[in-house]
Parts: C-alpha cells; sequence; structure tokens
C-alpha cells in the first residue's frame, strides 16, 4: 500500500522556549526535515526609532538599554560615539578606558548566555548554562558597582561615563581577569571534545563564506564562516587600537564553529581587560559637556564591535534637542537573513540549534 | 582604520561611466539619481579595486520635500567604506530599485523601509510589512505620522 504524503505547514513559536523571545519560525515540514521556512517578528516592536525623536540626545541613552537587553553598555557605548562623532564631542582618556573595560565585560556577559543557551538548545539541559550564569553574575556585581544596575545600565554620556567607578572595582576587576580563564577552561574541558554536542552540532546549519559577507552577517557568525572581520581591528573607536588581541575565526561557518569562536572571544576579551586594566589612567570621566546637546547639521553614522556584531547607530542632526533621525543598525536582524538557507534540508531538532548559534535577542530584531 | 573613500573622486569617475548620474557629491557621501542607483551600485560593487561586497546599513530619512535613503557600503577586501545616497521626491507612492540581487543584506532592511517608511523596493522578492501587522495603517517613521 502506498501512503499518500503531503509537506505541511508547523508554526514553531512565537512563545516556545527555544525562539529567545518572542519569534515564529513558519516551517514548512516534510515528515522531520525542513524544506521550507518563513521567519515572522515583530511582536516586540515598541518604535525605539520613533521614540527617540522626541527625547533628548541625553534621554535617548535609556532606550538604547533597551535594544539589546544582554549588551546595553555596548548599546550605550555605540549610540555614544555616534552623537560624539556628531558634535565632535571628545572623551577624556580614562572614560574611554572604563568604556572598554565595561564593553569587554559585556561581551563577555553575552556571550556566556548566547553559549549557555546554545548548549541548553542543544540538549545538555541547564547543566552549563547554570555554570555561565554563576560567572555573568560576578559580571554584574561588577556592572552594579559601577552604575548601581544590574541589566539596563545607562552608564555611558556623551562625552564620558555618568560616574567613576568606585574603589573597590578595580581590585574586583583585577580578580576577575584573574580567574575567568580558569573557569573558560572548565567549559572546554567539559564541553569541547563532548561526543553529543559534536554530534550535534558539526557540519549543522553551515552559513557559506560567500553568503555570510553577501547577506552582511557581522559579529561571531561572520567570523565563524572564516571572514577576519572585526570593527575593533577594522576601524577601531575609542582606545582599541592600543590593545593586542587576535581575532578568532571558523573554517566552515557552522554551529560548532560559532559556539568555538565565542569562547575564543571570550578569552580575547579577557587579555584586553588585563591590558586595559594595567594602563587604567586617572582623570576625568567625562568632558564638559552641555545638558542639552545641540550638535551641528548633519548626520553620522557610529558603529561598534557589539557581541552579535556590527552595531550602528545612524543620527541626523537639525540642530534641536532631539534627533531628527534615529536609526539603529541591529545585528540581530540582519544576521537572521539567511536563516531560511541555513535551516532548509535539516531536521526540526537541528533547526532549533541552528537558531541558537545565531545568537540573536528579540528585542533588539524588532526594535 | 577603515578609510572612508572620497565621494569626489568615485564622483568623476562614475561621471565618465555613467554620465548624468550623479547629482551631488561631497568629501564623504555620493548621492545618485534613483534611476541609475542600480547600475551604480553593480559597477560599485563589482569593479576590481572598489569591490564593494559589504552592504552595512540601509536607512531612509523623511525630509519632508523628499525620502532620503542612505547605504552604507564597505569593501572587507579592502577595508574601504562609501556613503551612497538616493532620492525619492514622490509621497503618495515613492519607490525605489531595489539592491536585494546584489546584496542580500538588504532584504530586511529594506523591507523595514516599506514597512516604517512607506518606500516601496521594485524587484525585491518579498516586499512585505515586516515588524506591523498586515493591514496596519500609514508608515509611522514619517514625520508627517499622527495616530492621534
Amino acid at each position: 500500500m502506498v501512503i499518500k504524503t503531503e509537506p505541511f505547514v508547523v508554526n514553531i513559536g512565537p512563545a516556545h522556549p527555544s525562539t529567545h523571545g518572542v519569534f515564529r519560525m513558519k516551517a514548512t515540514l516534510d515528515g522531520e526535515v525542513i524544506v521550507d521556512m518563513e521567519p515572522v517578528f515583530g511582536y516586540l516592536h515598541r518604535g525605539i526609532e520613533k521614540l527617540a525623536e522626541e527625547r533628548t540626545y541625553t534621554g535617548v541613552i535609556p532606550l538604547t538599554d533597551r535594544l539589546d537587553y544582554l549588551a546595553s553598555m555596548s548599546n550605550n557605548l555605540a549610540y555614544c560615539l555616534a552623537v560624539e562623532k556628531l558634535g565632535g564631542i571628545p572623551v577624556p582618556e580614562r572614560a574611554e578606558y572604563l568604556r572598554v573595560i565595561m564593553a569587554e565585560l559585556q561581551r563577555i556577559a553575552s556571550h556566556l548566555i548566547a553559549v549557555g543557551a546554545f548548549l541548553n538548545d542543544c540538549g545538555a539541559f541547564m547543566t552549563p548554562i547554570l555554570y555561565m550564569l554563576r560567572e555573568r553574575e560576578k559580571i554584574l556585581d561588577l556592572f552594579e558597582m559601577a552604575s548601581g544596575q544590574r541589566l539596563t545600565y545607562n552608564y555611558m554620556r556623551v562625552g564620558g561615563v555618568s560616574q567613576d567607578v568606585p574603589e573597590e572595582f578595580v581590585p574586583a576587576l583585577g580578580k576577575f581577569v584573574k580567574v575567568m580563564p580558569r573557569w573558560i577552561d572548565e567549559y572546554d574541558q567539559l564541553l569541547k571534545e563532548n561526543e553529543i554536542l559534536l554530534a550535534r552540532a558539526k557540519g549543522v546549519g553551515i552559513l557559506p563564506k560567500e553568503l555570510a559577507i553577501n547577506i552582511s552577517a557581522s559579529g561571531p557568525v561572520l567570523r565563524a564562516s572564516g571572514v577576519k572581520w572585526d570593527i575593533r581591528k577594522a576601524d577601531p573607536y575609542s582606545v582599541y587600537e592600543r590593545f593586542e588581541f587576535d581575532i578568532p575565526t571558523g573554517s566552515v561557518g557552522d554551529c560548532y564553529d560559532r559556539y568555538r569562536v565565542r569562547i575564543e572571544e571570550m578569552r580575547q576579551s579577557v587579555c584586553i581587560l588585563k591590558q586595559a586594566l594595567e594602563q587604567l589612567p586617572q582623570g576625568e570621566v567625562r568632558s564638559d559637556v552641555p545638558h542639552l546637546i545641540r550638535p551641528p547639521v548633519g548626520e553620522a553614522y557610529g558603529h561598534i564591535e557589539a557581541p552579535r556584531g556590527e552595531l550602528g547607530f545612524y543620527l541626523v542632526s537639525d540642530n534641536s534637542i532631539a534627533p531628527y533621525r534615529f536609526h539603529v543598525r541591529a545585528p540581530s536582524l540582519i544576521n537572521l537573513t539567511a536563516l531560511r538557507e541555513m535551516m532548509v534540508g535539516w531536521k526540526v531538532a537541528d533547526a532549533i540549534i541552528i537558531f541558537g548559534s545565531i545568537d540573536i535577542n528579540m528585542a533588539e530584531v524588532d526594535r | 582604520m577603515t578609510a572612508a573613500l572620497s565621494g569626489n573622486e568615485i564622483a568623476t569617475r562614475l561621471q565618465k561611466q555613467f554620465p548624468g548620474s550623479i547629482v551631488e557629491s561631497g568629501p564623504n557621501s555620493l548621492l545618485v539619481k534613483s534611476e541609475s542607483l542600480l547600475e551604480i551600485a553593480t559597477f560599485l560593487k563589482t569593479t576590481p579595486g572598489l569591490d564593494f561586497d559589504y552592504l552595512a546599513a540601509i536607512t531612509a530619512v523623511d525630509y519632508y520635500d523628499y525620502f532620503e535613503v542612505i547605504y552604507q557600503l564597505t569593501s572587507l577586501q579592502h577595508n574601504h567604506s562609501l556613503v551612497v545616497k538616493t532620492r525619492c521626491y514622490e509621497r503618495e507612492n515613492p519607490s525605489l530599485p531595489s539592491v536585494v540581487t546584489l546584496w542580500r543584506g538588504a532584504d530586511f532592511q529594506e523591507r523595514e523601509i516599506y514597512d516604517l517608511m512607506g518606500i516601496s523596493f521594485d524587484g525585491h522578492p518579498n516586499l512585505k510589512r515586516i515588524v506591523l501587522w498586515e493591514g496596519f495603517e500609514g508608515h509611522p517613521l514619517r514625520k508627517d505620522y499622527l495616530r492621534w
């Protein structure tokens, strides 16, 4: 007897534990194999680009915290850089170092969540992510010392940072950079050669190099495909040209490479933190900036290497106290462009880890 | 450091190849006619020495009289960048050629501009609203959009 079969559509999400937020995958399945997939999002759209047009330049900073809430410091930094570029505002040296320290701590914190959640998706349920949350707590403690907040920091300001770090911050950071490499070694010991992880992630969800460039992928997703492109090196901002670090890259661009690149990036971030801590100068943390900033008429695009990729802010000023136009180049959104190609041909269980390995944040996708 | 190519220099090169396609050029950017956007984009992407293989970002700005669409181009190979702009003077049904065939990275960004700014992109394979729902009226990022 011949059994008649036909493809059918399954909605994965919007509210599903594996979608890391509210994201819907409209998957067409043939048995268990994905033959077509359409990403649907917008459930978390808050209109931040429009809201920013009615706030002062300083008043926008708390909004940027809420874009990618796992990397608020990076968002603060990218936005402040764009405004400084627009208005030609100088930043004191100590503030530059504090910014780099915060951005690199944030990268580690964000990658810990990314890797932990990815392993959760792979089936290593809760154990690795709890290890990683343990370390992330240490970083959040440092952020709390500096800004008083644990999630939405609102720490950076146009022309510097809101306040200097307290006395106990530097010793605490020194302790952290000492122990963090050991913790990363611990993850490697548990996971690097783990047979289940290799079987689940190696060769799965390949994003070829040419496609990665063509879809404007950025961050670990681009680097895992073998493109050595990091804005910290390619177009150094703040004081990044003073630090020595490597750009880890993958070879084939599968889920395993993306996971490895994140782990290696954490090591490099620790390396930058060590150097920044040694060089940290004394002095002012904020230049003399008026409360209401009125940049000259013009436009500026400021971009940084955020944990998820190239985070850019495009600002247009009409010499008033609020931005005329505020646009976010969100890495999470653009990294999703090739999701269909990466998923087609794989099974539903693989689709979950392919999606997890891209590491997106829905608050940034939808804005 | 990513070298920002001078819009003026590129404009002189383009002027020979595509006469009358450049509206204005400055030290940082290049303003092209919307009809010649696609051929200029192809030229910028495929000419050796320019090789703009990476479209970092697209965005649109509403200036009441016209919409300006801004393309931030980068070449990963040579580490240089260029800002290309084009304008759309129509307000009822503004439309521009899509660059998705050249850079797939434009896919979601053009959809976003269509959704929030109301500029349609000819040749886009799947032009529909991306963050707002089907049936939503108006385009909120336009300056004259008022909900109440």
